[in-house]
Formats: C-alpha cells, sequence, structure tokens
C-alpha cells in the first residue's frame, strides 16, 4: 500500500458514487449501487452485520482507510485540501485532537438515532451530507449536459440520449447542501480533515479502532531529523513531529507523510515491527464549529389564462400544487413512517434516483429532508423500485414489484367540489381508466338516473395509495382524488 | 405555349432564369440521354404553366393549384405564445402568385384565428384582380344570427377586401347531420342573409365545405338553390375507402358532376399522410417516378377530374410550395393504369395501421391541454418507422420500444400526454375525419403502458 494506490482507489470510489447520484438511467446502480452499501452508516442503519463487520476489521488491520477510500465525502475534501496545498505549501500543522468535542458530536448522534430524530443524523452523517452536495448542486449541472447531449441527438434523430426534468426539489435541502460545501471547502482547504476529526460521528468510531489497527505509519526516530515536513503535510493535523508521535485516532492513513519525508523515516509497517508507537494524549480545547443554517422557500403557481375557441393551440395548464395530507406518505418497502425515520441519513440517493419525481426531500424538521411523496409531477409506476433497490440503510427495504402491487401505503380520497364531473358537467374516469389495481369503479352520479354522468368511487381494501390517479386527474391545481398516507403499511 | 415543339432548352431561355419553378424543375429532371425503361415514366412536370380551369358558369380561370391557408408557418413570440410568421407568409404568397396560384382559402377559425389577418396582410400587397380569396362562414360555436353576421364581416375586414370571390358554409355534415345544419343556416335565415350578400356582389360564389353525412350532401346538394362550387375531401385513398363516417369521393364527384357544380378539393395529402408514408410505399411510387415526390401522385390524383376546379394545399414550406407548382405545371393526367396503380396503393395503405388524423387542429385546444394531433401524428410516425412493436417478441421489440418512448417525450409535453386525456369527448365533434379521438388516445395510452411496464 503506497499513497499512489491509495488515490487510485479513492478516484475509483469518489468517481462511481458521485455517480450514483448523478445517473437517472439505472446503468451504474447495476454495477456499482454496492458502493453506497458499504458506507459505514447507513450499513449500521440497515443492520448490516457483514458490512459493519468488514468496516471494523478492515480499521483494525489498515487504520482509517475508509476516511481516505471509501468515504466521499472525505475524498471531496482530499480534493479541496489539494486546491488549498496549490495556494500555499506545507501548510498544515499539528494541532491537538478535539475529542470531547467528537465524543460529544458522537453521542448526540447516537441518541437522536435512539430517539428517532432522522433529521439530526441526517445532518451529521458524512455520505448523507455527500449526497446532499451532489444531488442538489452537481445534479443539475449534469442533467443540463445531458439536456444539451439530447437536444443534439434530438437533431441528428438519435435515441442515444434523451433529456430529464430539472427541478428543485426542497428549498431547504437546497440550502443545507450550500451551507455544508461552503463550510466544508473553507475548513478543508485550509486545515484539511478538520470536519473528519471533529464533527463526523463515523470517523469518531473509526478513530477509536484505528488506535489498535495493525498497519500504522510508524515515525523510525533514528533517521527521523526532526524537519517536519510530514506534519505540515498532514491533513489530520495528527503528527506531533517535534515528539515523534503520531495520534492514530485521527490518522486517516493518506500516507501522504511517507512520500513527503526526504529521510525515509515513516513507513506503514505492522506495529509489531515498528521501532516506536506512541499515542498522543487527548486533551480538549475547543476550536471550531460547525454551523448549518435553514432557510424557507416558497414555490408558487402559474397564472391563469382566458381560452376562445378557435383551431390550435393549447390550452394553459395551471400546475399542480402539493396538497396538504394529514399523513405523509412514504415509499413502498419502507414499511412504516418510523421506520424510515429511524433508518434514513436524508442521503437524498432514492430521491434522486427515482424517475417519476414523486421522492422529495421534506422539509418537516422531525424527518427533515427525509424523502416524502407526492404526486404533482408523477406517480409512483408499478413496474418502478428503484428507491428500494438503492437505499442503502434499509429505511426503503427492497420490495418486488408483486410485492408492491399489494402493499398499501395510503388511499385514494375522492373530492366531491373539484371533480371535474362536477365543476365542469362533463364525462370523466381517467382516475379509475389509470388505476393498477382496479380499486376505482365508475358509477352514476344520481342513484337513480343510470345515465347521469358518472363519478369515481374507491375501494380503499383494494387502494394501494401510489398516486396514480392523483396524477392523472384533470382537476389543478390540486387534484379531486388524492392520496392519504398510512402510518403503517400494510398488505392487503 | 406549345411546350411539344419546344425543345427544352429554347423552353427554358423563354422562361427566362427568374422563374424558380424552372430552377426548381432543373433540379429534378435529368439529361435527355437517360430515357428511363417502359415503367418507369420521366416527369413532364414543371416544363410549362400551371395548368388553369375555367368556372363552369362565371368563367374565373383558377390556379389547379390553391393554397390552404391553414398551416402558416409559425414563431413563437416574445411571451411564447405562437404567431403566425408574416414575413414567411409573405414571401410564400409573393411566390405562390408569381407562378401562377390565384386561389386563396382560409377561414376565420384557421391558426386559433389569426389565418384570415395574415393572408389579408400578404395579399393586400397585390393588386386585388390577381388572386381569388374564399374563406368560410365558421359558426360552429353560435347560431345567433347577428353573431354569425359578425362572423361574416370579420372576414371582409380582416382580409382587408370589399368582395369574397368564394364563400363557403364551412364543413357541414358535422353534429347532428341536418338538424345542425339547419340550425346554423336555415332556421336563423343565415343562407338567405348570404344569398342576398352574392346578390349584391359582396359575395361571388357561395358553396359549402362538407365532411361526415352523406344525407346531408345529398339534401343541400339538392336544395333550390344554386351553389357555385362544393368543397369535398377527395383523394386517391378516399375515392373509394373513406375511413368511417366519412363519404367515398368518387361517389360525390360523380354527384357534383350531374349537377355541374365544380368541385374545390381539399385533403388532397390528408394533412401530409400521403406524403409521409411507410417505406415500401413510398419505394413503390417512388420506383415508378423516381424524379417525382411522392406527394406528387396524390396531387395528380386529386387534380385529374374534369370537375375539379381547384385543389387546395396547405403549405407550410416553401419546398413544399416549389414542388406542387412543379407537379401542376401542367398537370399531368393520369393514365388508367396509374390510376389502377394507386387504387392499389390506397389497399396497402388501408391495411397500414394508420390514425386517420389530418392535423387540421379543429379539435385542438383541448380544454385539459392534451396535445391530441401531437399524440397522433406521433404514433403515426412509428409505425411509418415500424417502431410500434406488436409484442415483446418483435425481433426490433427493444430498439423499437426505446425509439417510441423517447421520442414521444420529445413531441409531445408531459402534461399534454395521452395517460391525462380525462375522455370527456368534447373534441369528437370538431374532427373532419370522424374519429373516436378519445378511443384512439386511449388505445395509444394503453400500448404506450404496455411499452413503459414491458408487458407488451
Amino acid at each position: 500500500m503506497n499513497s499512489k494506490i491509495r488515490r487510485i482507489l479513492a478516484v475509483v470510489f469518489f468517481t462511481f458514487i458521485t455517480l450514483l447520484f448523478l445517473d437517472f438511467t439505472g446503468t451504474i446502480h447495476t454495477w456499482f449501487g454496492w458502493m453506497a452499501k458499504i458506507q459505514f452508516l447507513p450499513a449500521v442503519l440497515a443492520l448490516n452485520l457483514v458490512v459493519v463487520a468488514a468496516l471494523v476489521l478492515l480499521t483494525l488491520l489498515m487504520g482509517r482507510i475508509y476516511c481516505s477510500v471509501i468515504c466521499p465525502l472525505g475524498v471531496l475534501q482530499d480534493i479541496f485540501g489539494w486546491l488549498g496545498k496549490k495556494a500555499k505549501k506545507n501548510r498544515y500543522s499539528y494541532s491537538k485532537p478535539l475529542n470531547i468535542l467528537r465524543y460529544i458530536m458522537l453521542g448526540v448522534l447516537v441518541i437522536a438515532l435512539v430517539a428517532g430524530v432522522g433529521s439530526v443524523a441526517a445532518l451529521l452523517a458524512p455520505y448523507s451530507a455527500f449526497g446532499r452536495i451532489v444531488s442538489n448542486l452537481l445534479s443539475p449541472i449534469y442533467l443540463w449536459g445531458n439536456n444539451l447531449l439530447a437536444m443534439w441527438a434530438e437533431s441528428v434523430n438519435s435515441y442515444a440520449f434523451y433529456s430529464a426534468e430539472i427541478w428543485i426539489r426542497g428549498g431547504v435541502t437546497l440550502i443545507v447542501a450550500v451551507v455544508t460545501l461552503v463550510v466544508l471547502f473553507v475548513l478543508a482547504y485550509k486545515n484539511g480533515r478538520t470536519y473528519c476529526n471533529t464533527i463526523c460521528p463515523v470517523g469518531t468510531v473509526l478513530g477509536f479502532l484505528s488506535r489498535f489497527s495493525y498497519l500504522k505509519p510508524v515515525i523510525d526516530t533514528t533517521k527521523c531529523n526532526g524537519c517536519g515536513l510530514c506534519a505540515r503535510n498532514c491533513k489530520a493535523a495528527c503528527i506531533d513531529s517535534k515528539n515523534h508521535q503520531i495520534d492514530y485516532s485521527r490518522c486517516v492513513v493518506c500516507l501522504d507523510c511517507i512520500d513527503k519525508c526526504k529521510q525515509g523515516a515513516i513507513k506503514y509497517v505492522p506495529r509489531n515491527k515498528a521501532t516506536q508507537t506512541s499515542e498522543a494524549a487527548p486533551s480538549a480545547a475547543g476550536r471550531r464549529a460547525f454551523l448549518s443554517a435553514s432557510a424557507l422557500m416558497a414555490t408558487a403557481g402559474l397564472a391563469q389564462e382566458v381560452k376562445q375557441k378557435m383551431d390550435g393551440g393549447f390550452a394553459t395548464i395551471e400546475d399542480k400544487e402539493v396538497p396538504r395530507r394529514k399523513t405523509p406518505i412514504t415509499p413502498f418497502g419502507s414499511l412504516s413512517a418510523k421506520n424510515l425515520a429511524q433508518h434514513c441519513t436524508a442521503c437524498q440517493l432514492c430521491v434522486q434516483v427515482c424517475p417519476t419525481h414523486v421522492l422529495r426531500p421534506s422539509g418537516d424538521l422531525m424527518k427533515f429532508m427525509q424523502p416524502e411523496m407526492s404526486y404533482e409531477r408523477g406517480y409512483c409506476r408499478p413496474e418502478c423500485t428503484k428507491c428500494s433497490e438503492v437505499c442503502p440503510t434499509g429505511a426503503i427495504k427492497p420490495i418486488t414489484k408483486e410485492a408492491k402491487s399489494s402493499t398499501q401505503i395510503g388511499h385514494a380520497k375522492w373530492h366531491r367540489c373539484t371533480c371535474i364531473v362536477n365543476t365542469d358537467n362533463v364525462k370523466c374516469g381517467n382516475c379509475a381508466e389509470h388505476c393498477p389495481t382496479g380499486a376505482i369503479q365508475m358509477v352514476p352520479k344520481n342513484p337513480n338516473d343510470p345515465k347521469s354522468l358518472q363519478i369515481p368511487v374507491v375501494n380503499t381494501e383494494r387502494c394501494i395509495g401510489c398516486g396514480a390517479c392523483e396524477y392523472v386527474c384533470p382537476s389543478r391545481p390540486f387534484s379531486a382524488i388524492r392520496v392519504e398516507g398510512h402510518e403503517v403499511h400494510r398488505e392487503i | 405555349m406549345n411546350n411539344k415543339e419546344m425543345g427544352r432548352r429554347s423552353f427554358l431561355k423563354k422562361l427566362g432564369a427568374a422563374t424558380a419553378v424552372a430552377s426548381g424543375a432543373s433540379l429534378y429532371s435529368c439529361s435527355s440521354e437517360d430515357k428511363q425503361a417502359v415503367s418507369v415514366t420521366s416527369s413532364k412536370a414543371g416544363q410549362g404553366e400551371m395548368t388553369y380551369r375555367t368556372h363552369p358558369t362565371n368563367g374565373d380561370k383558377v390556379s389547379i393549384l390553391g393554397y390552404g391557408c391553414m398551416r402558416w408557418p409559425m414563431i413563437k413570440n416574445a411571451e411564447g405564445k405562437d404567431i403566425v410568421n408574416q414575413e414567411k407568409v409573405n414571401e410564400l404568397i409573393d411566390y405562390a402568385l408569381a407562378h401562377g396560384v390565384n386561389y386563396i382559402d382560409t377561414a376565420p377559425v384557421y391558426l386559433q384565428g389569426q389565418s384570415e389577418t395574415a393572408t389579408g396582410i400578404a395579399l393586400k400587397r397585390h393588386p386585388r384582380d390577381k388572386f381569388f380569396i374564399a374563406t368560410k362562414m365558421s359558426n360552429f360555436g353560435t347560431t345567433d344570427f347577428d353573431a354569425c353576421v359578425n362572423i361574416y364581416k370579420n372576414s371582409l375586414k380582416n382580409l382587408q377586401v370589399d368582395y369574397i370571390d368564394y364563400y363557403l358554409l364551412h364543413s357541414i355534415g358535422g353534429g347532428k347531420g341536418i338538424e345542425t345544419f339547419n340550425e346554423r343556416f336555415i332556421n336563423n335565415g343565415l343562407l338567405d342573409f348570404l344569398l342576398k350578400e352574392r346578390e349584391a356582389g359582396r359575395i361571388r360564389n357561395l358553396g359549402w365545405s362538407f365532411h361526415g353525412d352523406v344525407k346531408v350532401f345529398d339534401h343541400v346538394l339538392a336544395m333550390d338553390v344554386k351553389w357555385d362550387f362544393v368543397q369535398i375531401q377527395l383523394n386517391y385513398v378516399d375515392w373509394r375507402h373513406a375511413s368511417r363516417g366519412n363519404v367515398n369521393a368518387e361517389y360525390l364527384q360523380a354527384e357534383l358532376d350531374k349537377k355541374g357544380v365544380p368541385s374545390v378539393i381539399m385533403e388532397p395529402l390528408l394533412g401530409g399522410r400521403l406524403s409521409k408514408m411507410a417505406d415500401h410505399l413510398v419505394a413503390r411510387l417512388k420506383q415508378r417516378r423516381p424524379e417525382d415526390s411522392v406527394a406528387s401522385w396524390a396531387f395528380r390524383f386529386a387534380g385529374h377530374h374534369k370537375g375539379v376546379l381547384c385543389v387546395l394545399s396547405g403549405m407550410t414550406y416553401k419546398e413544399h410550395l416549389v414542388d406542387n407548382i412543379r407537379t401542376y405545371s401542367p398537370l399531368e393526367p393520369l393514365t388508367d393504369e396509374e390510376l389502377q396503380f394507386l387504387e392499389d396503393t390506397a389497399v396497402l395503405y388501408k391495411n397500414y395501421p394508420i390514425v386517420d388524423c389530418n392535423d387540421c387542429k379543429y379539435c385542438m385546444p383541448c380544454p385539459y391541454g392534451i396535445d391530441i394531433p401531437g399524440i397522433l401524428l406521433h404514433y403515426n410516425k412509428c409505425v411509418n418507422e415500424g417502431n410500434v412493436p406488436k409484442s415483446s417478441q418483435d425481433p426490433n421489440y427493444r430498439s423499437a420500444r426505446r425509439a417510441y418512448l423517447v421520442s414521444y417525450e420529445r413531441a409531445v409535453e408531459k402534461f399534454r400526454r395521452a395517460d391525462l386525456c380525462t375522455g370527456c369527448g368534447q373534441c369528437n365533434q370538431h374532427c373532419p375525419q370522424r374519429l373516436d379521438i378519445p378511443k384512439e388516445i386511449s388505445r395509444i395510452d394503453k400500448f404506450i403502458e404496455q411499452l413503459k411496464q414491458d408487458t407488451l
């Protein structure tokens, strides 16, 4: 293992994990979906013991290599740090660990998870922070590029590319992503891995393990001339070159120090072969704080237009608005609102892959940025199980198409006063026509007149809450048939 | 000018390099050396002057090619609304008139009501005696006498003329047949008013356009009114194979011939469907006359019958105009063998599962925002291109599925697609082709669902 291999691996992981959030065709997920599932916190939440055990073993063997290779947020910080080092060489210096802050953060996370307050975990977890940054900030650029290609493809009558819809799924989430990115950039640009060694709960847990790792970078005091070059290039600020000591709880095994040492005094070697090992004494001093802020954004409907009967042209279509639902709808496979809230780290992967734009991050503080469903732009199509396939935390458990067709996540409710059969006095029945479970029947409005216009009736027992009826309903801005979520999903 | 006695070269000299018909013709025609084998006919098209037909009673010399103003080129204005591209309209009208076209047909409802005004602006730049203008009483929304008279007066105003050469009762035969006809024109005294306008000379010729119920055709033709002309849908498919709810043109034309009423032809190309055909039909037509366009067959057929005064074509692009002028300069009559060939082609065409939509947009705007012609034309395009698989076992299923779904997303906006059709049926009464539109849309929607769910 040397820094070159570490860098190559890091680039590979970083690239494909980023692509997981960008790719809307599902191709990358088929091959690299596992990269999201081996993320530490998601694996813990999914109770994926195999992955957790493997990561613990990896750390006990090689140190916090996870933080330098597998964690995309770690690699992102390395990129920012690399930019920082270009601006000013040898810019880092040793600092004492802030262990109290680290353990407080870890404690907060554990308490939040036990209490089921997903929003706190969502803010602290590194993988989901990365997911939010990519899905909110990079993805629009990626899609825009894709749409340019699609335009080109259209001009040459090729079907190689098709355009994708770009929209802001959640204003608050976008702001959180921007703030996270800015804070991380500043921290990483100036001081390297500050976030990883003060805030990140995964870093703290792995740091605890890595103290006892088998392989470690070790300073050979016989060769060391005390130049301090290693310390000034240590992004984790964990090399105390004066005392020839390395704080292994903070070392992310980037191995840059080995490259930098002109004397060849640092080696990545097994513990028992080390000529000198030591640990820095923990001491506490608050220095930096992690900031997060949020604000609200409102989306507005569109204006209406008066129409007259001439040939041609289009009637203006009013945008649909998100209705108020007493119980939010949670995706098929999430089992219950509680299961989702407890396991979800709000990484936005499901939101990102949802092909019909049904999923979007919640603005509710208790389930902050966790996925929520609504059917203005599409409905949860019967042939799609993408969100359940990509979820790394078990918040949305894998579900088959068949199981989905018999799982009830909510039920449709008809609203008499907005249905066009009543408002426009015309024939409709689009909800019944598109219901995949046949839960909607059309019956004459007037029980005594079989020829009267027909209205929909919902057989709640057969309705699964997929929202097909709500999406295809012509009533705008609010559909006349809308889905109410269920707190606990059930089989029908 | 007698072309037969004149060499091609000297003819071209006489015609002068200025005319673009000639330049169009020289693009198509080949030198005398490569005269083709027996079955392939060398085209005489574009080698002479526009064919004219003389109106049997008033003596009007009408160009066999008439300009239909239902499909003017559109552009988006600053607010993103579709408006007529006036500059292009002027160019097209100038070109058409310069090449002998003199019959211009519009209606108050075309292009969301913009057609008459745009056509009027373009024609105002030419002497009034150089063209015949045709427009219509499009009283579909109201039968109120004053409102109808207002439609007529607005036509004069929008077209900036003080008389109309050919005035039509627009699209009779729809709705409830004779009942609807009486409501629109008889009970309210509108026909009497129009007859008086004819006496006064503000309407030079009075006639009607017909789609649909044959009873209405027979009834109105038998009325005690001197009709100066009648507009019918005629093409080599509708000649003997009219779609459900329409009448074979062979019958309509024969009835008109009996009465000595000249006909004006609409839908000679079925809204482009007889030009945008499946590959094997294109090959079939091109094989016979490689130099001529697929559309030229349809135009030769439409103009073939002696009782035809004029064939209308809604030419959006200059290329269409140039090609049609070429076909009709002069019109080369079809031989009996060619007539049979087109009849056989019609049979082959009818076997193809095309939706009979001519993109006239009478159904639009759909009150629920559906892009009806967009959905239907896209389906037809995919049928023609072989991208409508019958089952997932078809050899090209995967590529056809992708082609259909991707091109559908491109062709029709998300919230105007088939899945949002409510099936209310308000469009049906407007369809001159008498399609059951919600049924067609629903059929296509189910097909798309099967493609999406991969359950075909």
